[in-house]
């Protein structure tokens, strides 16, 4: 009787208990490249909000030194000075101003192409992976189809059909995003299909919809997110090719990629009118890879204990 | 292996239906009459007299139902009749034969290039991983797959051909008239089209790399005595180089959706160029062909690469 007691008692202690969110955070923070990436994103988040301050009532106070459509605020293709840092456009319109506002146009086709298409291709993949069979033949052989195209090909001709403008650059650059999310959702929902809580939850007679949902989905969360956030830097890279082509939003809009074309022409001039706007699609898109890179380290279950 | 083939053909075979299908109701969704399609302005279509327009939709075929139109376009392309240029009065067929050698040759160098030296920044970066090889390559690939392409391309005119004056900084030549020229001529472009897929693939030769150093089956090798280059080039790379070629599969459709922006940068007159103008030119008949045969290539090499993909990996094969 004495050793089975002592047995007890020697049981190994459970480790601490740590938050899950106190590990993310100290993997996430523990790059110093990923902290450089999330400022830089919170920063170009801060940008694009406070570039003016016109929704909020105050038309005249803003980050924007001048009126990003205002042609003649300067002279044509002035030098950079302490007026205007990066200098004007050949319509004397202020660079700096100009690149400022760029950034809304980069988030917005980013966040909402990639928003509509996670959750168009996500649900693709969940039915195609849970159902499997016909549904799955067919929805994963549509989008192997849809991958055949080449993103900026398929953004092209989507829009070439459409016409050009902000909206179906959007719809372009979703519609080419849509298989990667599908493709991913179905791997992930092949293999958590398999796991015993999920058979649990079936035989409690969840329905499908309520397994999918609330089982599955949340489970391929985390490679999902990570997948998102790197998309994210590659659609505003992908709406930059599609701007300097000269397909995108409308003059006098304002978007990094068609400033780095139409700066292009006066590189002798000025070369930051074409370097400018570059730079920032390069850094955004690294941000963006770098807090991606973050994520998946900090949320992969299999680097638990490791990091 | 040959069930595997097969299985793999009768899939192929399947996405390209499914292709042919996108490429030809895509360009229905034109808004407007489908008269477009082959008159290029709809300006025009709307001025014509009804029955001008009946007569050019008899012509065109597009009087009748729309499972016949599409068969008549599928038989077409099997004749090799892809159409006539609205823009070019040209047969789009004979038009695409003389872009496209210009695009296989910018986008297979650069293929080559990104491949071979990627593969090699991958492996000496997880084999010397932390020493000074790592550091420097690592952080490059980094930045390599962020930089916009066409801006790297102004960068280097700008600091190559405008500054130091050493490269051309446009226009394309054909090896055959003058091989040196055309050489200089296509450095740029090449190190432009090359430099994303060869960061991704050393960032996956590095990754798969470290993950296969760590296999019982190296450390055996190891304890055998084997030398390091020949645990590496015989034992290591075989396994490592597996995903990476996955990533050659996805990387040809990269390589063509980068070389419009390419050949836009360096005034290429290859078939990213002809896209782009036909778009502009609202020459639909172009666009559609471009699209679908660019589309089949990335299909072919695809799965080109799942069969050798089973052929590398067995584990593939039977799954």
């Amino acid at each position: 009787m004495a050793e089975k007691s002592n047995t007890i008692t020697e049981f190994q202690e459970a480790p601490p208990r740590v938050s899950e969110w106190r590990r993310f955070r100290r993997v996430f923070l523990s790059r110093g490249v990923v902290v450089f990436g999330l400022v830089i994103l919170v920063l170009l988040v801060l940008v694009a909000i406070f570039a003016d301050l016109e929704w909020l009532g105050f038309p005249d106070v803003g980050l924007a030194p001048y009126d990003p459509y205002k042609i003649g605020t300067a002279k044509s293709l002035v030098q950079p000075s302490w007026e205007h840092p990066l200098g004007s456009d050949i319509l004397g319109r202020d660079t700096l101003s100009r690149l400022i506002y760029g950034s809304r146009t980069a988030l917005m086709v980013g966040f909402i192409s990639v928003t509509v298409a996670g959750v168009v291709g996500i649900s693709l993949g969940l039915i195609a992976g849970y159902f499997g069979g016909i549904a799955n033949v067919i929805i994963m052989r549509a989008m192997d189809a849809l991958l055949c195209f080449p993103m900026l090909l398929l953004a092209l001709v989507v829009a070439s059909v459409l016409g050009g403008g902000i909206w179906n650059v959007i719809i372009a650059l979703t519609v080419a995003t849509i298989p990667g999310y599908a493709r991913v959702t179905c791997g992930l929902t092949l293999s958590i299909r398999e796991n015993d809580y999920v058979l649990a939850e079936r035989a409690m007679g969840s329905s499908d919809a309520r397994t999918m949902l609330g089982h599955i989905l949340p489970n391929a969360f985390p490679p999902l997110i990570v997948l998102m956030t790197m998309q994210l830097g590659g659609l505003i890279l992908a709406e930059a090719g599609l701007s300097f082509i000269g397909i995108g939003i409308e003059p006098p809009g304002a978007a990094w990629g068609a400033m780095v074309s139409d700066g292009y022409q006066y590189l002798l001039r000025n070369p930051l009118l074409s370097f400018a706007p570059g730079l920032a699609i390069m850094l955004v898109v690294f941000a963006f890879n770098m807090v991606g890179d973050g994520l998946r380290d900090a949320l992969d279950p299999r680097l638990r204990g490791l990091l | 292996m040959t069930t595997y083939i097969i299985r793999r053909l009768i899939q192929a075979l399947f996405v390209l239906i499914l292709v042919t299908l996108i490429v030809f109701f895509v360009m229905r969704l034109l808004p407007g009459d489908p008269l477009i399609i082959y008159i290029a302005q709809s300006a025009e279509v709307q001025a014509m007299p009804p029955e001008m327009l009946d007569k050019l939709r008899a012509e065109f075929g597009l009087d009748k139902p729309i499972m016949v139109q599409y068969a008549n376009w599928m038989a077409g392309i099997f004749q090799g009749d892809f159409g006539t240029s609205i823009f070019y009065r040209e047969k789009v067929g004979r038009l695409m034969l003389e872009r496209f050698p210009v695009t296989v040759h910018l986008g297979l160098l650069s293929l080559i290039v990104g491949a071979g030296l990627g593969v090699l920044a991958g492996l000496s970066a997880a084999i010397r991983r932390g020493k000074w090889a790592d550091k420097i390559i690592t952080p490059l690939t980094y930045i390599g797959i962020c930089i916009p392409v066409f801006w790297l391309g102004i960068l280097m005119i700008y600091a190559f051909g405008l500054r130091l004056h050493l490269l051309p900084i446009s226009g394309y030549t054909s090896p055959f008239d003058d091989f040196w020229l055309s050489t200089r001529q296509l450095v740029m472009p090449v190190i432009c089209l090359a430099l994303f897929g060869l960061a991704a693939n050393a960032r996956q030769m590095r990754s798969s790399m470290l993950e296969v150093i760590r296999q019982d089956y190296i450390r055996t090798a190891w304890s055998k005595g084997l030398g390091e280059r020949k645990i590496i080039v015989k034992h290591a790379m075989k396994n490592s180089l597996i995903p990476v070629i996955t990533l050659m599969g996805l990387g040809v459709g990269m390589i063509f959706g980068g070389s419009v922006l390419v050949e836009m940068v360096f005034a290429i007159p290859g078939v990213g160029r002809l896209m782009v103008s036909s778009i502009f030119g609202q020459d639909y008949v172009v666009v559609q062909a471009i699209t679908f045969v660019i589309a089949v290539i990335v299909l072919l090499v695809n799965l080109a690469v799942d069969i050798s993909y089973g052929w590398l990996d067995p584990r593939i094969r039977y799954g």
